[in-house]
């Protein structure tokens, strides 16, 4: 929509005010007239749904050969010879018109609506209306605000119905709950009742309501607009990268909105991460750093904190005796200083971003990626093999519900139970969980398949099977673990079988937590270092900015919890992390805290698990710091600080570099800008992201960039075109300082004009090394099935008991707690009733919880919810198991 | 007096079938549940969106478009006296006011035996025969005062058979044979009959 280089042969010619433009082929009038700098005044159309003509506002003076008329710009598309006149005085008795019939029954309580000041019907009755009113009679009059969901209130007599909210809730969303109801003179929005708008998307209603009609629960009479004060950002709710805006007034965040950025979210948000703004303000948060006294966790100075922190860390027996978990919460800028610290430093490589309910690193960096819009490119073909999109990132499940709509994109689903786009997709199969991957090699073959495999009917397979052979192409992959009671090596199996049987395919990884894919991009994994490279290949290039380097490859979390347990963890360093909730075997990670002989936290709030913490050093968080983030397609975005930290809490990079000077060691770092600049220099795949972000938009850079290292030497200059591989000019790889300097940079308009990076030879660091590469893992055997057993599945809600969504007071009543779901069939031998409550029991444990009907999960499964109040999951599951088995009994 | 009974949800699958897509038989389905409760009932509204795919808030807003799909509960006759034009020039508003002593209630009240509700309506096509007025949308022409009271009372005595209770359209149900069925059996088979293309082919 935004190309504005239209080859004349493809346009469509069309005069605009008497100036002649060209317009896209199909393009609508009024889409034309604003990309060419007339703006058409508009209520009911949104460039991102599709026109109804409902408002009328956009009437213009169009004459297609007949003469003028007037018609409604958004539901023409522009014909050649086409003459439009925005201006005219019949446009403009038309748009007075419509403004004064609008506001014949439309409220002027303008001073007490949260509208007010940013109100398209105001600006616009300003700008085009008359300037009073003829109509004397009684307005019409409705109940004020009531609430169509927990989270949006509805005042009726300020609709001018135009249709936006409703065709967004079934559009768009999928969801149909909100509708017109009545007709005519009575015609309003209103719900089902008892039934309310409970969609996950349902704060988009209120961004996108041209008028006052739906205002936010978290919002309503906060902040005028003319007193906020806005930044552009990139919510860090999930890792999905939606563009927002942070408004704030009085140095506190106030709201989210969605910017609308074609690569990513379209101007959506989910509910959660638009409400999330509340836990920005949150009581819960950390203002100070706190030790552990006699008494328990107590204030501390922050020079105190400090030196007990490095003093522990100073005193660690050994470098395998430290163990870091969590940082995919943290700027890239933090993740990279904490990588440098622990790695570089200290010389330790147990530390893992992810608590073991992700995917090996080596999947998410190795295998071909592909963006979201690659994912949805129109007519593709797209296997789901991972958790519900959209409980876990919502905007991406909007792309693909768009995708499948709209583009002809065919989805083709294997998860342990249905999802959100169940309904939507041409084929789904659910096998028993753990023998996902023998599903999906039968998938990919040439063959017919004519036998059950894993629990599912060889029809249904072959429908799955029928559908992928069918695309035109290679098909996109969205990748990541539907369950947490299901090993992770499943789905590497999974996708190592896609890869063996069609090699062209790319892969998107559908992991959860913010930055999760920074965090790992910048070496918080075991074995790895900054910039998607190994331990191994990249120990020689970071040698000359790193003092210290692992000696061999470090533990995972689990691996790091299991060490604790053992008592060979001296040190265990939270990031931000909450073992304890996340980590899916909870009696490993308790016994993990307990073994460690110290446990140090950095968090923006404490958790269950930095509670135990000996200090806890206060963080800055989202909208407290400037930064820049990595979405799951490896698009960098930039982060930007709007308010202040609450108290004293510091971005973590801060606390990094204050770590590092307690321990002899000066990281180099003064501000955020200059980690980046290190980042950008040294990062492989981050080369030269500094100049792309100053020069690049809102959209964000999609690394690895193409780099063009230019070694400045006299005689011998070096070129490198390959981003991965880096040869001089006679074609023999040579070495490439990594104290790079830049002289020369610009950004390439296209992937033909590589970005040059100039370096000097100082100090030569050996060849850059090659990026980290996939690792496949053969089929694994899942155990013999337990036909009085039931396999769990454990997936997430979007709302749950974290930080995030408990400190956000709107938010935090909508998890919806621990239920098991069973198949309906399974009831009568079982002996449960919906409703009804049931121990589900593992050799570990039993947790009592509801029973739910559900026919979306297969039989022989039990369903559960992760983080939920009561009834952990992670009780249940154990990271020996490659799935959990449970029995179900009734509950005494 | 909620959810369709297992015999109307019989036929209501039967109904549903005539349709190339269930959501066609919405309407059809409305009828159904007004003659099995006498008004909608929202319990009949959420398990219709249920039998054809679409949203509770979506059966809603198309039966609200409707004037004779009624969501309060309404007397056994729905009684609408026509005060336009040719009514009104011939008394029908006269015969509204002797309906409104006559009944004791106001127009869209219903009387407390719950046997009436009287509606005051404009045209309904019978010029020819006013003042007229319809019993649960049955034709009586050139009413007199006196000709209603007698309406009134053959209806309370249970002796205008020809009249069935609000919500019935008609005492002979339309059967459409299997051949001619346009399509789905069952609201569970999604799939479009083959002359109908899918979602998102064709020209874009």
């Amino acid at each position: 929509m935004a190309e504005s280089d239209v080859n004349p042969i493809d346009g469509v010619a069309v005069e605009i005010n008497g100036v002649e433009v060209i317009a896209h082929k199909g393009e609508l009038l009024i889409d034309a007239a604003e990309r060419t700098g007339t703006y058409i005044p508009r209520f009911c159309y949104h460039e991102r749904m599709k026109p109804v003509g409902m408002c009328r506002m956009c009437l213009v003076e169009v004459d297609t050969g007949r003469g003028p008329a007037l018609q409604p710009s958004c539901m023409l598309e522009c014909t050649p010879g086409m003459k439009a006149d925005t201006e005219s005085a019949v446009t403009k008795k038309a748009q007075d018109g419509i403004l004064e019939f609008l506001l014949a029954n439309h409220p002027l309580d303008c001073p007490v609506c949260d509208k007010g000041g940013e109100c398209p019907l105001q600006d616009q009755t300003m700008a085009y209306g008359p300037g009073e009113s003829r109509f004397v009679e009684e307005k019409r009059h409705k109940e004020k605000p009531i609430p169509i969901s927990d989270l949006v209130l509805l005042d009726r007599e300020r609709c001018i119905l135009c249709d936006r909210c409703t065709r967004f809730a079934k559009d768009v969303a999928g969801d149909p709950l909100i509708h017109f109801i009545h007709r005519g003179n009575n015609t309003e929005v209103n719900t089902f009742p008892d039934e309310p708008f409970a969609s996950y998307f349902s704060g988009n209603t209120v961004q996108i309501c041209p008028v006052g009609a739906l205002t936010a629960s978290t919002y309503r009479f906060k902040a005028r607009p003319w007193d906020l004060e806005t930044t552009e950002s990139t919510c860090q709710t999930c890792s999905v990268g939606c563009r927002i805006s942070i408004d704030s007034s009085r140095d506190q965040v106030q709201r989210f909105a969605g910017v609308d950025i074609d690569p990513v979210n379209w101007g959506w948000l989910c509910d959660k991460g638009r409400f999330s703004s509340q836990a920005v303000t949150s009581d819960a948060r950390l203002s100070e750093p706190l030790v552990r006294d006699g008494s328990g966790l107590v204030p501390a100075k922050w020079s105190d904190a400090l030196n007990r922190f490095a003093k522990a860390l100073d005193n660690a027996s050994s470098a395998q005796s430290i163990g870091v978990i969590g940082g995919s919460r943290l700027t890239n800028e933090d993740a990279y200083a904490w990588s440098k610290l622990f790695k570089g430093v200290l010389a330790t490589d147990n530390v893992d971003a992810q608590l073991g309910d992700g995917l090996p690193a080596h999947a998410v960096l190795g295998l071909p990626g592909a963006t979201i819009d690659e994912v949805c490119a129109p007519g593709g073909t797209v296997l789901l093999l991972g958790p519900d999109v959209k409980e876990e990132l919502p905007v991406l499940f909007l792309r693909l519900r768009h995708a499948a709509v709209e583009d002809r994109v065919t989805l083709v689903e294997v998860s342990p139970r249905s999802s959100g786009l169940t309904s939507l997709t041409k084929a789904s199969v659910h096998p028993r969980p753990g023998e996902t991957a023998d599903v999906v090699a039968a998938l990919m073959g040439t063959a017919a398949i004519d036998r059950e495999i894993a629990g599912v009917a060889a029809a249904e397979l072959e429908a799955a099977r029928t559908a992928l052979a069918a695309a035109s192409g290679p098909i996109t992959v969205v990748l990541g673990r539907a369950s947490i009671a299901e090993s992770a090596n499943v789905t590497v199996a999974a996708a190592s079988a896609i890869l063996a049987a069609r090699p062209d395919t790319t892969f998107l990884s559908a992991l959860r937590r913010s930055n999760v894919r920074g965090a790992l991009d910048m070496g918080l994994a075991p074995g790895l270092l900054p910039g998607r490279v190994t331990l191994e290949d990249g120990a020689e290039w970071y040698s000359e900015v790193w003092p210290a380097m692992p000696s061999a490859i470090g533990l995972d979390t689990e691996g790091i919890l299991r060490a604790a347990a053992d008592g060979r963890i001296d040190v265990l360093v939270l990031l931000g992390a909450d073992p304890l909730a996340d980590f899916p075997d909870a009696d490993l990670a308790e016994r993990g805290l307990t073994g460690a002989r110290t446990v140090l936290s950095v968090d923006t709030a404490l958790n269950a698990s930095s509670k135990r913490a000996d200090v806890v050093l206060a963080a800055a968080g989202f909208a407290e710091k400037a930064g820049t983030t990595t979405n799951i397609e490896g698009r960098v975005s930039t982060l930007s600080q709007r308010v202040t930290p609450p108290g004293t809490a510091r971005a973590d990079w801060m606390l990094a570099a204050e770590l590092s000077n307690r321990l002899g060691t000066d990281l180099g770092f003064e501000s955020f800008g200059d980690v980046l600049a290190e980042i950008s220099a040294v990062a492989p795949a981050y080369l030269a992201l500094d100049q792309a972000i100053a020069e690049g938009s809102t959209d964000g850079v999609l690394l690895p960039l193409d780099v063009v290292v230019i070694i400045d030497e006299e005689d011998d200059d070096i070129v490198i075109v390959d981003e991965t591989v880096v040869v001089s000019e006679d074609g023999a790889e040579v070495d490439v300082t990594a104290d790079v300097v830049v002289e020369e940079s610009e950004v390439a308009e296209d992937a033909d004009e590589p970005i040059e990076l100039i370096a000097d030879d100082s100090d030569v660091a050996g060849a850059m090394p090659p990026f980290v590469q996939f690792a496949p893992i053969d089929s694994i055997a899942a155990p013999p099935v337990d036909s009085y057993g039931f396999r769990l599945v454990a997936s997430r809600k979007l709302y749950d008991q974290g930080t995030l969504v408990q400190s956000a007071p709107a938010l935090a009543p909508l998890a919806p707690g621990s239920i098991v779901s069973l198949n309906p069939w399974e009831f009568d031998r079982l002996g449960v009733a919906a409703g009804g409550r049931a121990l589900v029991r593992t050799a570990k444990a039993s947790v009592n919880v509801t029973v739910q009907s559900d026919a979306g999960v297969p039989r022989g499964v039990a369903a559960m919810i992760v983080n939920q109040a009561d009834g952990r999951v992670s009780d249940l599951v154990s990271v020996d198991e490659l799935v959990a088995e449970v029995r179900i009994e009734t509950a005494p | 007096m909620a959810r369709l009974t297992n015999d109307n949800v019989e036929l209501a699958r039967e109904i549903i079938g005539r349709y190339p897509r269930p959501k066609s038989a919405l309407i059809p389905l409305l009828h159904l549940a007004q003659e099995q409760d006498g008004h909608l009932t929202d319990d009949a509204m959420a398990h219709i969106g249920e039998l054809v795919g679409v949203s509770s808030a979506e059966v809603l807003g198309t039966a609200s478009f409707y004037e004779m799909f009624k969501m309060e509960p309404v007397g056994r006759y729905m009684v609408n006296i026509c005060t336009n034009i040719s009514c009104q020039l011939r008394g029908g508003e006269e015969l509204l006011e002797h309906a409104e002593k006559t009944l004791g209630i106001r127009p869209g009240q219903t009387t407390a035996d719950g046997l009436f509700t009287l509606e005051d309506v404009e045209c309904i096509a019978a010029c020819t025969e006013a003042p007229c007025l319809q019993v649960n949308y049955r034709y009586e022409h050139r009413i007199s005062n006196e000709g209603f009271d007698q309406l009134v009372n053959d209806l309370r005595a249970g002796r205008r058979t020809d009249i069935p209770s609000h919500g019935v359209l008609a005492e002979v149900r339309q059967h459409i044979p299997d051949e001619r069925r346009a399509g789905v059996v069952t609201p569970e088979d999604k799939a479009a009959p083959v002359w109908i293309p899918a979602a998102g082919e064709g020209e874009r």
